[in-house]
């Protein structure tokens, strides 16, 4: 076993770091106030080629390895929330389409999608559909040799500026989903603003009237929609997600450490009083166990080893969960000025319960992690009541 | 094949109760088959006999018993072997 970052690793990370400091975090707190990406931030992350970091080089992009893709992510959510909002959402249709799409469907947009002269959303929420995506109720009937889609997504990150939506619908009754650029009739992108935290996600409702989409941009198979390319996509959306909960964790701690270095109170700085230090020690330790269970997954999700799908949940649900306890203290050590936009912990406050909603709830992942739990058990069970027997 | 057939077992005994699983038993009648199993198994079977399922192979019969998942990483081996002489030659 051998747990360090080869040298490529490390030279990306250099890299992405530099990128974050000098392109991402000084437009971060512009990008939550006007509720959108500011588009220079966009430009210059699609001149990294960031927006094909999930893509083979064979269509123009990056081909990094999940590790490194894994501490792009935890780099960018040091920085913008919803700026590593959009990589992910963007990744996740793209590798969709790489994984089941047909020649055809790759060859017509993983180059565009790469260099990001064409976004992708995922639109899979409905305001009667959350956590309990199976009841979705946009459908799609076959008529001639076109699809035709009826209904509304909700929650659509950059929704707002997304050239292709990828939409699931029910075909007949099975799960499906459909390639739907922007452009047709029958789309109509409804923005939405308000939001909590990572309000740059250029959220918007999709309402589909009529639709009617050719036959060729059903992805997949009908019924595979929800099991193999749903899954698949919120899998990688999640490892992305728990990265960057560790990138805004780490955020979280050099502010706090800072300011608790420079105020003074009671003729000392607060880093003197032993409350203030037990928040830092915490917010240390929880950053690094996180950060060690997503190189986990990037570990395993290269090796291609099917275990990483629940250490994925671990993961993420281990991340979001520490980073609303990080975000709080930091707001406390901050004490008036971290309730204020005058400092960014006020921002990452906001932006940090958005990750225990999105890609599964917190009680869905508490709920998944402890079924499979029961379900490991028992068969160790089994097998130990065996051996006592034998 | 009765390599394969081993490590295919291997890999579902951690998700059937049931201690041994018939070559010809369905695994989607047993009941539990979750979309995280299916997940995983398709997963395991490209990592374990290095493939690739595409979509045509998604037909839920390909995977329903442990016959049907050898005949089908037989029959993508043949296919790979088949498109590998074809750019050989
Ligand atoms: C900023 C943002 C961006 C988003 N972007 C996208 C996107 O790009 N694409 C997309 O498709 N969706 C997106 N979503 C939607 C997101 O995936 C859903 O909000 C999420 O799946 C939860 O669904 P819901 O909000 O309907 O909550 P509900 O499912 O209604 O749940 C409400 C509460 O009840 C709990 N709950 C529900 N069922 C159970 C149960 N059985 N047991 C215990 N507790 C339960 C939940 O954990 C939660 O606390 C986004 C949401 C946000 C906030």
């Amino acid at each position: 076993m051998k747990i360090e970052l080869t040298e490529a690793q490390e030279n990306w990370q250099n890299e992405f770091s530099a990128f974050v400091d000098n392109e991402m975090v000084p437009l971060a707190d512009l990008n939550d106030s006007e509720e959108r990406i500011h588009p220079d931030m966009l430009r210059k992350m699609a001149e990294a080629g960031y927006l094909g970091s999930m893509l083979p080089k064979k269509y123009g992009g990056m081909e990094l390895d999940n590790v490194t893709l894994g501490i792009l992510n935890e780099e960018a959510g040091r920085g913008c929330s919803s700026a590593r909002s959009l990589l992910t959402v963007h990744g996740m249709v793209s590798l969709a389409i790489l994984r089941w799409g047909t020649e055809q469907q790759r060859s017509d947009w993983l180059p565009k999608l790469a260099t990001g002269s064409a976004l992708a959303a995922f639109g899979l929420t409905e305001p009667n559909a959350g956590s309990d995506a199976k009841s979705i109720e946009t459908t799609a009937e076959l008529d001639g040799d076109e699809y035709v889609l009826n209904g509304r997504k909700k929650w659509i990150t950059i929704a707002q500026i997304a050239d292709l939506f990828l939409i699931f619908a029910k075909c007949d009754g099975q799960p499906a989903a459909f390639l739907v650029e922007r452009e047709r009739l029958g789309v109509t992108v409804l923005p939405m603003s308000g939001l909590l935290g990572a309000r740059g996600s250029m959220i918007a409702e999709v309402v589909l009237s009529d639709c009617r989409i050719p036959q060729e941009n059903l992805l997949g198979k009908l019924g595979m929609g929800l099991t193999h390319i749903a899954l698949p996509c919120l899998d990688y959306g999640r490892y992305t997600i728990a990265c960057g909960c560790v990138g805004l964790a780490q955020a979280c701690l050099e502010a706090s450490v800072e300011y608790g270095s420079t105020r003074v109170q009671f003729g000392r700085p607060l880093r003197d009083n032993q409350l203030i230090q037990k928040m830092i020690a915490e917010m240390a330790v929880q950053v690094k166990a996180a950060r060690m269970l997503c190189y986990k997954v990037g570990y395993l999700r290269d090796s291609g080893d099917p275990d990483s799908i629940m250490e994925t949940w671990t993961a993420k649900y281990f991340a979001s969960t520490m980073l609303t306890k990080i975000t709080n203290d930091a707001v406390q050590i901050h004490g008036a000025n971290g309730c204020h936009s005058g400092y960014p912990v006020e921002r990452y406050f906001r932006d940090a319960k958005i990750n225990e909603i999105i890609e599964g709830t917190s009680q869905m992942h508490e709920m998944l992690i402890a079924e499979q739990q029961f379900v490991t058990n028992r068969r160790a069970g089994r097998t130990m009541a065996q051996t006592a027997n034998s | 094949m009765e390599e394969m057939k081993v490590k295919i077992k291997k890999f579902l005994s951690r998700f059937f109760r049931k201690h041994e699983l018939g070559d010809d038993e369905d695994i989607f009648a047993l009941g539990f088959v979750n979309s995280l199993f299916a997940m995983q198994l398709v997963m395991f079977l490209e990592k374990e006999f290095a493939l690739t399922i595409d979509s045509r192979d998604m037909d839920l019969d390909n995977f329903r018993t442990i016959n049907r998942m050898v005949s089908l990483i037989q029959e993508k081996a043949a296919v790979d072997q088949q498109s590998s002489q074809v750019s050989g030659g």
